[in-house]
């Protein structure tokens, strides 16, 4: 069975797919697909946008068609190797697990018959790893969180969810790079910022890699630069 | 010395006076950088602003052999503005040629009515305004040689939702008191796009939008399928540079759950309720919704420039007629663009002559 199928998107954008699930062997192949890709369709290439378990491919449509990138796709995709697994660099983030930094805390260890230390615990408990990067500059999706702190979105979103905010949805995780509107449910802040435009690079971490939360005190916060 | 080439001095500016309900500064669009979650920007409609740049000498094919202006200008991604709804009111504080396209509107230089889809030549002091849209959405104004503004990423185009782009690179729309940057240039001869070629910006009617089919194309019923191509849907008021949202006959999807995946340029997506979102220029760069295919890039102005209750269609088109089609719509822009500057030249000859 082929790693991979692809699947036209628009006129000039095609879909690489891989097997549709959150897993770290699908984000493997994600990462060795990128370089392969960039370096098949050279010039031809628009925008590459990695995800999950996909990569879409937009290609200039006055250069090439769908007909040669798909040749181009297949060729280079002839080299990906299912057993290697995605290699990452590891990256600390400090967060602030309180009541204060984190309001649905409490609302997470009620419906899960947790205690609030539990939940913290579990938290820091997992190595995720950045799936995806989107929805606003800076956003990393990251997985898997524990089953037992799996929440789903609020059922009304918040209109403003402050900057570093370490949030839940599912199984997935993440820090909010910039005050926004989120559906998120929060359970601690992070004074790393996420994403600096003026920075090189402006973000700390990039798909594929791991990311460990470590538990900080509020004066640790504080000093890290970090706001309440 | 042929009147089409630009002559460029120092540096000078524009000066807002108000920026009208909507102003941005935008090029061609903000591309490969996707990684950080950066979306594409760029301007709702494209051909308009292609036109007004090309207008005023900003266009891939004029100036052709004046290496000082492939130096300062020639560049058919030059920084404009993106005024929607109309209002926007600038002073003039350098010499220079504008032109504004797009949706219709009043333009007046010193109160005097000019026309649109030609350029203009200004002077220190001309107060610039645009009224308000009577048909379409977005305007643009473009300077000889483009607004000078520093990139951002890569682009000048401004995304307010995620503060980058723009005059000060920070995602703001213009604001009163702003200066815009650009390089003073002598007068041109007038390079104007005949009324016949103009788009038209009148929807009553209806419009019509082609669709290449693609992405979880398969999860939608047959009958689903029709049901999208044989009704009409309407423009709601939910519409940004993000994208626009459709009400009509709800389509359902066999799946309502996927992981999140890159969203290119006209995506339709279909939401558990039903109604078709087509996605534009400044779309969230992944999603999770299932989408049915894409609209055609060379439609989609129409979405941007369509007023809430414009009634549309789809129409669907196979792949290599949406291959054909860019590179049809490619040669006629440039043929149309290589008529106006030999007409402009031929006109600067006789300007010489009297």
């Amino acid at each position: 069975m082929s790693l991979y199928r692809l699947t036209l998107a628009s006129e000039n954008a095609v879909m690489v797919y891989f097997e549709q699930k959150m897993a770290a062997d699908i984000a493997g192949l994600v990462q060795q697909a990128m370089p392969l890709i960039r370096q098949a369709l050279g010039q031809h290439l628009v925008e590459l946008l990695p995800s999950y378990a996909s990569v879409l491919v937009v290609f200039n449509p006055f250069s090439c068609d769908h007909f040669a990138v798909n040749a181009l796709l297949n060729k280079a995709l002839a080299a990906l190797s299912p057993n290697t697994s995605a290699s990452g660099r590891r990256i600390e983030l400090p967060v602030y697990y309180s009541e204060q930094s984190g309001p649905d805390l409490a609302l997470i260890a009620k419906t899960k018959q947790l205690t609030i230390d539990e939940v913290i615990k579990l938290h820091q408990q997992q190595l995720y790893r950045v799936y995806a990067i989107g929805f606003a500059p800076g956003f990393a999706y990251l997985g898997e969180v524990a089953e037992q702190l799996a929440m789903p979105r609020l059922a009304s979103p918040r209109a403003k969810v402050p900057r570093g905010a370490v949030a839940i949805a599912d199984r997935q995780t993440a820090v909010y790079p910039a005050v926004s509107p989120g559906g998120w449910n929060i359970i601690g802040l992070c004074p790393t910022p996420m994403f600096q435009p003026d920075n090189d690079p402006a973000m700390p971490v990039a798909v594929g890699d791991e990311v460990q939360f470590v538990a900080i005190s509020k004066a640790e916060f504080l000093q890290l630069g970090g706001e309440l | 010395m042929s009147h089409f080439e630009v002559d460029y001095f120092e540096v000078g500016y524009f000066e807002v006076l108000s920026p009208g309900v909507h102003s941005l500064i935008q090029d061609q669009g903000r591309f490969g950088q996707g990684a950080l979650g950066l979306t594409n920007g760029g301007p709702l409609d494209a051909s308009s602003a292609h036109w007004a740049n090309a207008l005023v000498g900003n266009g891939a094919n004029a100036l052709v052999g004046n290496s000082a202006n492939a130096l300062v200008g020639n560049n058919p991604n030059a920084s404009l503005i993106e005024c929607s709804i109309g209002g926007l009111q600038l002073k003039v504080h350098c010499s220079s040629n504008l032109c504004v396209t797009g949706a219709s509107l009043a333009l007046t230089i010193n109160g005097k009515a000019k026309t649109l889809w030609q350029s203009h030549p200004v002077q220190a002091g001309d107060v610039i305004e645009l009224g308000m849209v009577s048909q379409g959405l977005r305007a643009y104004l473009a300077v000889a040689g483009g607004f000078q503004i520093a990139p951002h990423f890569g682009s000048t185009a401004t995304v307010v939702r995620e503060g980058i782009g723009g005059l000060n690179q920070n995602g703001a729309k213009l604001q009163p008191g702003d200066k815009l940057p650009l390089r003073a240039s002598a007068p041109l001869a007038p390079r104007q796009f005949a009324n016949a070629m103009q788009p038209d910006f009148d929807f009553s009617k209806g419009l019509s939008l082609r669709l290449v089919e693609g992405y979880q194309q398969p999860l939608f019923s047959s009958v689903a399928r029709q049901r999208f191509y044989l009704n009409h849907y309407t423009v709601t008021p939910k519409a940004d540079r993000m994208g626009v949202k459709l009400s009509g006959p709800a389509i359902e999807c066999t799946s309502q759950s996927l992981l999140s995946e890159g969203i290119c340029y006209g995506a339709v997506q279909i939401p558990p309720d039903g109604q078709p979102i087509v996605l534009l220029n400044d779309r969230q760069t992944l999603g999770g919704y299932p989408k049915i295919g894409s609209v055609l890039s060379l439609d989609c102005w129409k979405l941007a420039q369509a007023p809430a209750g414009t009634v549309l269609s789809f129409e669907k088109i196979d792949p290599q007629q949406a291959h054909n089609a860019l590179l049809l719509a490619r040669a006629y822009d440039a043929r149309l663009l290589a008529e106006i500057n030999s007409r402009c030249s031929s006109a600067g000859a006789d300007h010489d002559n009297t």
